[in-house]
């Protein structure tokens, strides 16, 4: 048992931490959110061919770097703190882990590798507009035509939606309830049919859409998987995306704590620093308790995130890792935030500070992919249900 | 990272599981899940000789280096232990004060007499210790210590006089490690001294405090011209607190994964009642049950971060290792506020008249003392934020 990062992935976490310095500033940010695009070319375009994190956890034989699911996590928590705005979360956490989990041979040969190339970015969507973020809120749905499949349906809060050159999306079969009849496809974004709208959000760091499927033929090799059977390997890509937008919240709670006490400590109220009275004292010790201890469960539901991509015998935990770690650090991120406003006082209530950005950004990902009541409700049937693991 | 035992290591997971299923039989069978925090005065004689039988079987320090009589396992094998060790519901141990406190602090700290002398009868589970730090006007400020210490020459002994509290099991104790003041003049954490006191003489008594739960577990205890041997002190006069502090280190070990399966046994206890009374159906109970496994999940790979860490930069705890006593203290209280939701009504009943608590009962009271104890919730905000974040520190009442 080795419960801590190797010499070799804090390298990873400090160069992504060095290079995001540079690149992601708090200018930088606020230049891509006032996009529609929501992220600068330029950047992405350096990240893929200078830094190669888009292929961090593919493997090797894709084109991939071949890295764990460890060295992804400490990456998100550094892309986290700084806010970077880029297409990873869709393009390798959530397209990407449904490529390496549901994808044929030929089709992450085939998409894995431009993926790596960084010539293609890649989205996943599921959700019909619920805050459930379960088999129940697909409601999309499929039908054979021929050799191949007919889909209609609506999505929303599709993560870069708007601009990914390749959809993945989840459909059902129609009539079909509940985890029964899902399919996942390989939708290309300019197929006759989908129509895609942004989704101007109160968190502008990070871009949402939503996307319409009128009619839309797919030829037979679009489906991944057995049709009908996909829900249990859309289940996992949610599980592993929860883990790593996890990962992005503890970065964002480290960085509100950094900022916060440095702010308390320059602060002068009656002749004092503000940081040195006990009642902002007590209120940063209790974000630092939320921060390490959101921290400690993204590395262990890392652990069990590598293990499901590698088949091993944590695999079973991840449904419960993942629901540990996104309820935990969902409320945490959203604390952390609302109490460095708070600490800040009314420079924090500006848009000139940085406090607002991640408030806001605590709330999206927060909702995302599930918040702490859904995702602690999960674990409930888990834990109290007969036979109710999910 | 990596999460998984060594072949080896199970292989020791199964000596121990098959040693406690062998030996917690018999006359040890109704020491099971008894005598932890909160139930420490249950079958004091049964556990003492429980004590003695682990040490048989080498099951006493088992973090300790061989030299000194330990079993010199590993981190990985003593967390195997601490889990196996609760796993079975094998008692509350008498000697975990000496075993994880005064026998680490004379390892690091003591001659080479003190090792010989007070070594042996801690692995051999025959000399139990308390720990003597506060009093009444030294709780959270632990180092305004009254309890005085002179040296008498004539009798080449070192005689102290005053008063401590708070003292768990001093009643069923041989030996107990006391901080006092060797130099009268001296205010706060300079001029201390860290004695070792035998509690059968006629200059000790030990009270003990009736607490909010009927029982007693703290005691008070009493030194009145109380004697101990020149030689019975660790470090050098006026080094008292440098020692004291030291110990607080071993504090945090690898025990409190024990502790955690003990958290485990009482969660699980809660989650049968509410599947049984249908609280379980109540979504603001699966909620808050939910919260309370999550979190006790989290605790447990917390501590497998403080275990698999180094010390920071400046020698000092890792932050999730400053955090910890604040996460589970807070944790547990919370559990036992859930335990009486989940029991609803039913929690008032009694088990027996005058003041007979249940397993639950009791710990939902008892837990009232963890946010206290060990430094209390709030000197723990003052300790993470001085520590961990560098804010300033308290400034410090001018003494009258």
């Amino acid at each position: 048992m080795e419960f801590a990062f190797t010499e070799e992935q804090e390298m990873i976490r400090d160069t992504t931490a060095a290079f995001l310095a540079e690149v992601s500033d708090s200018a930088a940010v606020r230049r891509a959110m006032d996009t529609e695009q929501g992220y600068e070319p330029e950047l992405w375009n350096r990240i893929c061919s200078e830094m190669y994190w888009q292929a961090i956890h593919v493997p090797e034989a894709y084109g991939g770097m071949g890295l764990g699911y460890v060295e992804l996590v400490a990456m998100m928590e550094q892309m986290g703190r700084s806010l970077l705005c880029a297409p990873f979360l869709s393009t390798v956490c959530l397209a990407g882990n449904a490529l390496r989990v549901a994808g044929s041979e030929s089709q992450q040969a085939h998409w894995l590798a431009q993926l790596c190339q960084g010539t293609v970015t890649a989205t996943l969507a599921f959700n019909g507009g619920s805050s459930r973020w379960d088999a129940e809120s697909i409601t999309a749905t499929w039908r054979r035509e021929g050799d191949g499949y007919l889909l209609n349906g609506d999505y929303r809060y599709v993560i870069d939606g708007h601009t990914a050159d390749l959809l993945i999306v989840a459909a059902r079969a129609e009539g079909a309830t509940g985890a029964e009849g899902v399919s996942l496809f390989l939708l290309p974004a300019t197929t006759d049919g989908v129509s895609r709208q942004w989704l101007p959000t109160m968190d502008q760091a990070r871009k949402q859409a939503a996307v319409q499927l009128k009619n839309v033929s797919l030829p037979a090799d679009a489906v991944m998987g057995e049709p009908g059977q996909a829900w249990k390997s859309l289940s996992t890509v949610i599980d592993l995306a929860s883990i790593a937008l996890a990962a992005e919240q503890v970065g964002g709670c480290q960085q509100l704590l950094d900022m916060t006490v440095a702010y308390t400590s320059e602060r002068v109220q009656f002749n004092r620093t503000i940081a040195s009275y006990q009642a902002v004292k007590h209120k940063a010790a209790d974000m630092m308790l939320k921060v390490e201890v959101a921290r400690s469960a993204i590395y262990y539901a890392a652990c069990v995130a590598q293990e499901a991509l590698e088949g091993g015998p944590l695999s079973a935990e991840l449904s419960e890792a993942a629901s540990v770690a996104k309820s935990y650090c969902s409320d945490a991120y959203f604390a952390v935030a609302g109490d460095a406003l708070q600490l800040f006082g009314g420079v924090g209530f500006t848009w000139e500070y940085d406090v607002h950005l991640y408030l806001k950004r605590a709330k999206s990902s927060e909702h995302l992919l599930g918040n702490g009541v859904f995702h602690r409700e999960r674990l409930a049937c888990m834990l109290l249900d007969e036979g109710g693991d999910s | 990272m990596k999460l998984s035992f060594s072949a080896e290591d199970e292989q020791f997971r199964q000596e121990i599981a098959n040693w406690l299923q062998v030996n917690l039989t018999g006359e040890f069978e109704k020491l099971r899940f008894r005598g932890g925090p909160g139930d420490e005065h249950t079958f004091p004689e049964q556990r003492k000789v429980w004590e003695q039988k682990l040490a048989e079987g080498g099951w006493t320090c088992v973090g300790w280096s061989k030299e000194y009589g330990g079993r010199g396992c590993s981190i990985e094998q003593q967390v195997i232990f601490f889990e196996e060790y609760a796993r079975a519901g094998a008692p509350g141990r008498v000697g975990h004060i000496g075993e994880g406190l005064a026998g680490p602090t004379l390892i690091a700290f003591g001659t080479d007499e003190q090792k010989k002398k007070y070594l042996p009868g801690i692995v051999a589970g025959t000399e139990l210790w308390c720990q003597g730090y506060s009093e009444p006007s030294a709780g959270s400020d632990l180092a305004n210590v009254k309890t005085k210490a002179r040296f008498d020459e004539a009798q080449n002994k070192w005689i102290i006089n005053g008063q401590k509290v708070w003292t768990s099991l001093a009643h069923e104790s041989n030996y107990c490690f006391v901080i006092a003041r060797t130099d009268l003049d001296s205010v706060a954490h300079k001029g201390l001294g860290f004695f070792l006191i035998k509690m059968d003489q006629p200059g000790v008594e030990v009270r003990p405090i009736e607490q909010i739960t009927g029982t007693s577990e703290f005691n008070e205890v009493f030194f009145d011209e109380a004697q101990c041997d020149a030689d019975d002190i660790v470090g050098a006069p006026g080094e008292g607190w440098k020692v004291a502090m030291g110990l607080l280190g071993f504090e945090r070990g690898v025990s409190t994964l024990g502790q955690q399966m003990q958290f485990q046994n009482e969660l699980d206890e809660v989650i049968r009642v509410a599947k049984n009374n249908g609280a379980a159906k109540d979504p603001a109970i699966r909620q808050r049950l939910a919260r309370a496994h999550s979190e006790l999940k989290i605790m447990r790979y917390n501590s497998m971060r403080i275990l698999s860490g180094q010390s920071g930069s400046d020698g000092g705890l890792q932050k999730e290792a400053l955090i910890y006593k604040l996460f589970w203290s807070t944790w547990h209280r919370s559990l036992g506020e859930l335990a009486m939701d989940v029991l609803g009504p039913e929690c008032e009943i009694l088990e027996d008249a005058p003041y007979s608590l249940s397993r639950l009962q009791s710990m939902y009271l008892f837990v009232r003392a963890d946010t206290i104890y060990g430094g209390t919730n709030q000197i723990q905000r003052n300790i993470i934020a001085e520590r961990g974040l560098g804010m300033p520190k308290e400034p410090k009442g001018v003494a009258k």
